[in-house]
Formats: C-alpha cells, sequence, structure tokens
C-alpha cells in the first residue's frame, strides 16, 4: 500500500514538471534558435513571453475571445514585436562587440518590462475563469490531471512538431541552420541573411507569446516582472541542452523543470531556484556546449 | 591628481545641484500651534503586490478626513493629507517617511500597511519624533522588540501573536481539526510570525503540525508542495500569507483534489483572492479579520451606510481600519497639549475606551490595542459566517 | 594638492549638514549617489578596465551589508561599525576570490550569465539563512554614516581604485581587456590579473553595502537582485565603460533624474533602458569614452572650439 502511495506521489510529481517543463522548452527554443544564428543571448525573450501573457489576458477579458484565437493573436503579435526588436535594437550592431549587444539586449527587455508596468500597474491581474473542457480533472489512481495540464503538453507537442517540420524541410528553416553554421559562407551561396534572421526571431517570439498564453491560463496570475525568473530559467535549460541545439533546448527544458518540482517535492523548496543557477555554472564551468553539444577549442 | 581635481569639483557641484534641485527646503513647521491646517501623512502600498490593502485604507481614510472636516476640522483646524504610494516596496517606504516628516513638515503619519514595510518606517519616526500609526501592521515585533517599545510606533490592530493564536483556536475547537499542514510566506514577516504562534498554540493544546511548507511572494507554481502535503494526513491547511499567493495556492489544492477547510489571517482579505481562486474553489476557507460586514453593531451599521454613500460599494477590512486609524489620530491630535509630535505621541499613547468600527479599544503599554478578532467563513466565494472571539 | 581639495569638498558638505541646509531627506539622496559611485567605480574596474562583464555586483555588495549589518548590531560603536565594514568588504573579496577562480575562465555572454546566476546565488542564500532573518531582512541596524565617513570611504574608493588603475597591475588589466590572447603572450597571467580585479571590485563594493546598512536601517535580500546590478551597469555604460569620472559624473547625472522622476519609478527604469539601448547604438563609448575628466580637457576644449570642432 505503501509503495503505491510514494508511487503515486512520484508520478504526481512527473506530471507537475511536465507541465512547467513544457514551458521553460517552448521559452528555450526562442534563446537557442536566436543564439545558434547570431550568437546572442536574448535577454529581450522573456519580455515577449510577458507580452504574450498579456495580449491573452486582453484578449479574453476584454475581447471576450476563446482560448485558440486568443493564443493565435498573442502569437502573432508577439512574431511581429520580435522582429522590430531586431531590427531596431540588434541589427544596428551586428558587428558590435558582445558585450554592446547584450547590453542593449537588456535595455529592450527592461524597456518592455517597465514599460507594461507603467501602462498597466504592477498588480496581479487574473486570467477569467476557464470554462467547460478546459476547467475539468481528471482523477487516476491516487493522480489529480487538470484538463490544462493536458492542454499544455499538447499544444507545446503541436508547436514542436510544427517547428521541426519548418526547420527540417522548408527553405528557410535550411536557411536558419545555415546561417547558424557559417554566416559568411552562406551569404555568399546565395542566402538572405537578413530576412532569415528576421524568420528565426519571428518563431521563437511566437513560442514564447504562446507559452504566456499558456501559463495565464493554467497559473492564472499574471504581472509585468513574470518573465524574468521563467526567462533565466529557460535560458539554463538551453545551455543546459546544448545552447543552438533545437533538441537541447527542449531536452533542457523538461530537465529544469523536473529539478524544480523535485527539489520543491523532496527536498526544500526554497532553494529550487538556488540549484537551477548552480546547475548553470557547473554546466557552463564543466561542459559549456551542454549535454547535446560538441565542444570546440577556441582558435586564435 | 588633475583627475582628483575635477572629480572632487563635481563633487561640489553635485551636492550644490542636489541641494539647489530640489524644493526649497522648508523646516518642518517646529511648533504646529501656528499652522492653519493639520498636515497627516500617508504612506500607503498603493501599487504594487499588497496594492489593495493600501488602497482600501485611504479611502477609509479619506471618508474619516471628509467627515471630520465638514464637522469643522480638530479644534477648528482642518486635516490636510500628504499621501504617498510607497509601491509595496520597504526602501521606498522609508524615503517616503523621511520626506514627509522632514520635507512636508506632517505632524503625525498612518501607514504603510504591511508589518514589513511599516517596521522599515519606524526609526525615521523615532529619528524625527513624529508618530506613525498602522492599522494593518500585525507583526509581533512591530511596536515592541528586542531593543525595547518603539515610542513612536502605533498600531490599531491585534498582533499576529492574538491572529495566530486565535485560528488554532478556532482549528482546533471549532473544526475539531487534530492535524495541521502550513504552508507559510516566508518572504515576509507576516508570515513567518503568523506561523510560529499558529504552530506554538496548536501544539500546545493537543494539535499535531504534521508539515511545514514555504513560498516566496510572487511565486505561482506550487502543484509540487501540494503533492508533497497530499501524501501526508491531516484535518487543515493553514496558509499565513497575502492574497496573491493564497489565492492561487487554494486554487490549486483544490484542482489537486485536496478538500480540506483552509485556515487563514486577514491577508486573505482582498477581492483578488476571489479573482484568483474562483469561486468553486472558496469553499470552506476561513481567516481571522478586523472586521465583517455582516457585524450588525450600530457603529458599524452607520458606517456601512455613509461609505456605501461616498463609494458605491461595501466596505472590507481594511476600509474599516483606515477609517478607524484616522479617527484615532484626530482623536489624538485633539487632545494634545500642543500640536508636535511628540505631545500627539503622548495623547495616542493614552487613548483609553476608543469607539471604532472595528471594535472599541485602549491602547496598552505596548502601544497595542486591546479588541476582539472575528472570524469569517467564506462559501462560495462569499462571506458566509461570522463568529467573535477574545475580549 | 589633491587631499586639500578632498578635505575642501568635505568642509563644504559638514557646513551644510549642520546649518540645516542638507536636511535628512537630501542627505539620505546623497548617501544614495555616494554609494553609487562606489558601486559604479568598482564594477568600472571589473567590466570597464579588465573588460570582464559582470551582472552580479548586487551580489558583493549584499555580502558586504549583511556582514557589517550583523555586526554593527552586535557591536553597535563606531569601532564597530568600522570593523563590520571592513569585515564586510574582505568577505565580498573572499567571495569574489572564490567566485572569480573557476568563472572567470568564460567569456562575454557566458560570463555576464554565470556572475548573475552567482548573485541569485546569494541572494538566495541570504532568503534562507537564519541568522540574516530571510526575507523579514535585518531592521534596526544602528546609523553611522555621517557626511564625515560618507566623503571619506567615497573618496578613498575613488582613489584607491584609480591608483591600481593607473599601477602597472592595471596597465596588465587593460591589456587583457584589449586582447587577452596578445596578454598572454607577452606574460601577462591573464587568470591573475582577471581575478585581481575582480576581487578588488567585489571588496569595494562590500564597502558600498556596508555603508547602506549602516545608513537605511535595513536590509532584505530584493534590495540586491537583478534590478540593482543593472542600475549600477547603466551609470557605467553612461559614464564611459573605461573612464572614473565618467562614472561619477554618470552616477550624478542619475541620481538628478532619480529624483525627478521620483514619483514614476516605472518611467525611470524605462528611462534607463532606453538609454542603454540608445547609447549602445549611438555611442558605445558613454559620454567620457575611456578619457577620464581633467583640466587638460577642459583647455582642450576652448583650443578646439577655436580650431573649429573635433
Amino acid at each position: 500500500m505503501k509503495e503505491d502511495f510514494y508511487m503515486g506521489q512520484f508520478l504526481q510529481q512527473i506530471f507537475n514538471s511536465i507541465s512547467i517543463g513544457s514551458i521553460y522548452a517552448l521559452i528555450a527554443l526562442g534563446y537557442t534558435m536566436v543564439y545558434g544564428i547570431i550568437r546572442l543571448i536574448n535577454f529581450a525573450h522573456a519580455s515577449v513571453y510577458m507580452l504574450g501573457a498579456y495580449i491573452g489576458y486582453f484578449a479574453m477579458t476584454y475581447f471576450g475571445l476563446g482560448f485558440v484565437p486568443s493564443i493565435l493573436l498573442a502569437m502573432l503579435i508577439c512574431m511581429i514585436v520580435g522582429v522590430l526588436i531586431e531590427k531596431i535594437a540588434y541589427k544596428p550592431l551586428r558587428n558590435a562587440a558582445r558585450i554592446a549587444v547584450l547590453i542593449t539586449a537588456i535595455g529592450v527587455s527592461m524597456f518592455i518590462e517597465y514599460g507594461m508596468m507603467f501602462l498597466v500597474k504592477a498588480n496581479v491581474r487574473s486570467y477569467p475563469p476557464m470554462s467547460g473542457f478546459l476547467a475539468k480533472s481528471f482523477s487516476v489512481g491516487a493522480m489529480t490531471i487538470t484538463a490544462q495540464q493536458i492542454l499544455i503538453l499538447a499544444v507545446t507537442i503541436i508547436l514542436m512538431v510544427v517547428l521541426q517540420i519548418v526547420v527540417k524541410t522548408t527553405r528557410t528553416g535550411k536557411a536558419m541552420r545555415a546561417v547558424s553554421q557559417d554566416r559568411e559562407a552562406a551569404e555568399l551561396m546565395g542566402i538572405d541573411v537578413n530576412s532569415t534572421i528576421s524568420f528565426t526571431f519571428a518563431i521563437g517570439s511566437a513560442l514564447a507569446g504562446a507559452a504566456g498564453v499558456l501559463v495565464g491560463v493554467y497559473y492564472n496570475s499574471i504581472n509585468p516582472l513574470m518573465g524574468m525568473l521563467p526567462g533565466l530559467k529557460a535560458f539554463v535549460a538551453a545551455v543546459f541542452g546544448g545552447i543552438g541545439l533545437i533538441p537541447g533546448a527542449v531536452l533542457g527544458g523538461y530537465f529544469i523543470g523536473a529539478v524544480e518540482v523535485f527539489v520543491a517535492g523532496y527536498g526544500n523548496s526554497m532553494y529550487r531556484d538556488a540549484v537551477v543557477f548552480a546547475i548553470l555554472i557547473l554546466v557552463l564551468i564543466l561542459k559549456p556546449a551542454g549535454l547535446l553539444g560538441k565542444s570546440g577549442r577556441e582558435k586564435v | 591628481m588633475k583627475k582628483y581635481l575635477s572629480v572632487l569639483l563635481v563633487l561640489v557641484l553635485m551636492t550644490a545641484a542636489l541641494a539647489g534641485c530640489s524644493n526649497a527646503p522648508s523646516q518642518p513647521a517646529a511648533s504646529g500651534d501656528d499652522a492653519e491646517e493639520i498636515k497627516i501623512g500617508i504612506n500607503y502600498e498603493l501599487s504594487g503586490g499588497v496594492a489593495t490593502y493600501g488602497q482600501a485604507n485611504l479611502e477609509g481614510i479619506e471618508l474619516a478626513v471628509e467627515q471630520i472636516n465638514a464637522a469643522g476640522g480638530i479644534n477648528g483646524k482642518k486635516i490636510t493629507l500628504v499621501t504617498y504610494d510607497n509601491k509595496s516596496d520597504h526602501a521606498e517606504a522609508t524615503t517616503l517617511a523621511n520626506r514627509m516628516m522632514t520635507q512636508d513638515g506632517v505632524l503625525a503619519a498612518i501607514g504603510p500597511a504591511t508589518s514589513g514595510a511599516f517596521k522599515a518606517t519606524i526609526p525615521v519616526a523615532e529619528k524625527n519624533q513624529i508618530p506613525v500609526v498602522s492599522g494593518s501592521a500585525t507583526a509581533d515585533d512591530v511596536t515592541v522588540d528586542a531593543q525595547g517599545l518603539k515610542e513612536y510606533a502605533f498600531r490599531i490592530c491585534f498582533s499576529d501573536s492574538y491572529q495566530g493564536t486565535a485560528m488554532a483556536d478556532f482549528a482546533l475547537n471549532t473544526l475539531n481539526a487534530k492535524k495541521a499542514v502550513i504552508i507559510m510566506d516566508s518572504s515576509s514577516d507576516y508570515g513567518k510570525g503568523l506561523a510560529k504562534n499558529f504552530k506554538e498554540q496548536f501544539e500546545k493544546n493537543g494539535g499535531t503540525v504534521v508539515a511545514e511548507e514555504a513560498y516566496v511572494a510572487k511565486d505561482t507554481e506550487f502543484n509540487a508542495i501540494l503533492t508533497k502535503v497530499k501524501g501526508a494526513e491531516f484535518d487543515v491547511i493553514f496558509i499565513p500569507g497575502y492574497y496573491e499567493e493564497a489565492g492561487l495556492i487554494i486554487k490549486q489544492a483544490r484542482a489537486q483534489g485536496i478538500d480540506a477547510p483552509v485556515l487563514g489571517a486577514d491577508g486573505f482579505d482582498s477581492p483578488v483572492l476571489l479573482e484568483l481562486a474562483g469561486a468553486e474553489a472558496l469553499n470552506d476557507v476561513y481567516f481571522s479579520n478586523h472586521y465583517s460586514s455582516l457585524d450588525q453593531d450600530p457603529l458599524v451599521l452607520k458606517f456601512i451606510e455613509d461609505f456605501k454613500a461616498k463609494y458605491d460599494k461595501e466596505p472590507d477590512a481594511f476600509n474599516a481600519l483606515g477609517y478607524d486609524a484616522m479617527n484615532f489620530v484626530a482623536d489624538a491630535v485633539a487632545r494634545a497639549e500642543k500640536l508636535d509630535g511628540t505631545s500627539i505621541k503622548d495623547a495616542l499613547a493614552s487613548t483609553e475606551n476608543f469607539a471604532g468600527v472595528t471594535g472599541s479599544f485602549s491602547i496598552d503599554e505596548n502601544h497595542n490595542p486591546v479588541k476582539s478578532i472575528v472570524v469569517i467563513g467564506l462559501k462560495n466565494g462569499v462571506q458566509d459566517t461570522i463568529s467573535r472571539t477574545g475580549e | 594638492m589633491k587631499y586639500i581639495f578632498a578635505l575642501l569638498v568635505f568642509a563644504i558638505g559638514q557646513l551644510l549638514v549642520v546649518t540645516g541646509y542638507l536636511n535628512d531627506y537630501l542627505f539620505s539622496t546623497l548617501t544614495t549617489l555616494c554609494i553609487n559611485i562606489i558601486l559604479a567605480v568598482s564594477l568600472n574596474l571589473i567590466t570597464g578596465f579588465t573588460g570582464q562583464f559582470s551582472l552580479g555586483h548586487a551580489g558583493f555588495m549584499s555580502i558586504g551589508g549583511y556582514v557589517c549589518a550583523l555586526i554593527s548590531m552586535r557591536i553597535p560603536t563606531v569601532p564597530g561599525f568600522l570593523l563590520g565594514v571592513l569585515t564586510g568588504a574582505l568577505a565580498a573579496a573572499f567571495v569574489g576570490f572564490i567566485v572569480g577562480l573557476p568563472t572567470l575562465r568564460l567569456k562575454g555572454d557566458y560570463l555576464a550569465i554565470a556572475t548573475l546566476g552567482m548573485a541569485e546565488i546569494i541572494r538566495i542564500i541570504f532568503l534562507n539563512l537564519k541568522i540574516t532573518n530571510g526575507a523579514a531582512g535585518l531592521n534596526g541596524i544602528p546609523q553611522f554614516v555621517d557626511w564625515m565617513w560618507l566623503s571619506l570611504f567615497t573618496f578613498s574608493s575613488i582613489i584607491l581604485i584609480s591608483n591600481f588603475i593607473r599601477s602597472a597591475h592595471g596597465r596588465a588589466c587593460v591589456s587583457i581587456r584589449e586582447d587577452e590572447i596578445a596578454a598572454e603572450s607577452i606574460g601577462i597571467h591573464a587568470t591573475k590579473y582577471k581575478v585581481t580585479a575582480f576581487v578588488i571590485g567585489a571588496f569595494f563594493a562590500g564597502i558600498a553595502g556596508g555603508l547602506y546598512a549602516s545608513y537605511f536601517y535595513f536590509l532584505r535580500p530584493t534590495l540586491f537582485g537583478f534590478s540593482r546590478s543593472i542600475d549600477i551597469l547603466v551609470i557605467v555604460v553612461l559614464g564611459g565603460i573605461g573612464s572614473l569620472s565618467g562614472s561619477v559624473i554618470a552616477a550624478i547625472l542619475l541620481a538628478l533624474i532619480s529624483t525627478y522622476l521620483q514619483a514614476f519609478p516605472e518611467l525611470r527604469m524605462v528611462f534607463y533602458a532606453v538609454a542603454l539601448v540608445v547609447i549602445m547604438i549611438v555611442r558605445p563609448q558613454g559620454l567620457m569614452g575611456s578619457k577620464e575628466l581633467s583640466l587638460d580637457l577642459l583647455k582642450g576644449f576652448g583650443r578646439k572650439r577655436q580650431r573649429g570642432g573635433s
């Protein structure tokens, strides 16, 4: 009996971690794709995620849109915002020192977060309660699974499948991979580097926007600074899995989600975030290329 | 060396610039007796994580000021409020207290609403000898701490040891609970103090706390903790914390099938709790509070009437506390020998049998009121039952 | 000569305080300014002069602050306060050493993120330790900072860091910033100098932390998060990476702006954000570039005007 109980708990924690892991994976994908293509840690990515959550909120609360139209709207607007950020803030610095671009990225993220805070105030907003299917929960033995958890997993899988198709089969996808490998060579081969980069930002931002809406629906509470911590953790996930590698981001996302849940569930939840950052530092020191990455040597 | 010259030159300029750029520094009126008006400083959380407390307090205060000024003011002088928003940030609360007392020349200050922020203003109050009154700072060590009594700090609400104890008694006696789980906000004095007091009382009287978990403000993911807790056998869950997180915890707990009664304290009192948790989850939820609009006392009924007339809604506990805080201060100012901080402080300390809408009370030697507690039960998100305890 | 000027500024300040012209509220603004100057100058050493992008400066500040507070709360006298500030700074330097040794191998973005992670870990540790009272923080820290101590620590920090930079060690650091591999190849042990700069920067951040604790009465872990590290970074970037006087001037400018925007903290952060982006795109060397403010420069302006612009 007791083994059943512990097993039940363990499985429930696994299920808890799948939801949060999916969110991290979606956000991590954006980080990893952008890093892969222009070697930039896009600090502003986390704020795009937050924007997605707010767009979903406004869509549902003030325009009465349902879940699917809201998430699509959020993805669309975030896509545009992502491309704009790249064009306005990053493109002029494409050949500048790394520190400069990084500082700019920090500036953009602060601009969006605090601009939002100025507009909508720092108080949390809550998503309108879900009705119908999305409000159900199911009991499986000792576990309780909510329809929303299933939704997060389903949406994440769908988006990732779409991403895989785009990257592996379309021309733009191939162009993305080419530019990641060697920008100059790609240019010489006639690839339009600028639009490829824009495209990368567009996809990454769309995924972040979707994650924002999912979080809004699942956790119900959004605020303008909600992106900071999840953004950092998603970045850790991307680094852990192997920065620049799409499967790495997915793997990393679920791994970090599991670490968080299990540290909270079996250890001390107050140290949850510290463990994630410790993992970051360890990975950076021991194997910066990440789990799936190949270590390279720096050439003079 | 020339560089130093310039750096230092710049520093001199800076001093001058700073001194000049602010409004001409005004000395606080040495004696308020000459002033035409009575300036009261308001330092509240009007935005940020606990904004609803501050906003609600302010509404109550403004109603009280309106009524006092309409009746002629205090000894003929009208009250002017100098209002600031500390944005639920402690450092900001200190800075604003400094500004109110040294720059604006207030005679007394009301707020902040939360214990942590209130504590951050007390050293400023002591230094400037201006009393500060909080309507809702409930942490035990607000008025008296390891270093003794805080001469210039007052509160008109009960303390957490009182609340925590009352909720423990409620759990044991009314709900017949033997085992409890505590999920506390460890990022605030409020949460930690309440948890400690609840646990002490609960265990002293035969109960057992079977699990203790913690979270910090702004957390949203509680499923892991709740799953862990679900495994234990317990009768009640006690959540000492504020509404932004408590609402989510209750929602996630109910979603996981945890049906046990949920207990809380005055931090639950906010419309946002309902927004976040949803009406369905807010069943079998009980929390201690300062006031309930279900109360039938005539003073309360009149207050509800006046409040509804001005704001077109029912008042909640924080409205009531703000109202009482302002009246409390006004009463002391009227009795004070002179219009300065020290005399007002003395008058506050000697308040007896003040009739407030949150109960009548006298101020004891620790600058705390002696008053009763209301425990409110929620059904489908609305207040359903109340019970009063304490003298 | 320089000491006479320091004394002069100190005397003027003291006069302003004593006559009450500089009341408590203004003095608290001045204190914040001086603390920011110390933080900016020390971060500039690490990031500007040695080229190591550190986003975790607030972490060192918090160590200095907490250690100082814990000591001065137990020994509430002036010697206790001084002991506290010094011990806090040394503790921060020590942590800087421990953290710096393994992480300073990383470059650019990775180093930035690693330092950010390190600062977060420090913050979470303080959030959970019993002795620091967790999230409620420390209250009632005795206030010892007055204009004398404030100016003493501020000037010493500027002068000491400036001396380091102009020494052979400092030049080694700058060479590492310019081209690490080339520097290594002429015998400059990169890691040694990077760690040295990091440790010194951490030391002064610790002093700033101790001063903060000993003026503002209380400490909470939330005071030392990412936003504070960013606040300091903005000052350094605005003033000019590689210019100490730039940091001082930028700190003053931003203090003025902050005071005006006090009622709108979000706008202040938005302004900082826009400033960061615009500076990076339009004038990445900041206000002063890598030049220092000096009489020669001012004289130079006059001459350049005559010649018709730079």
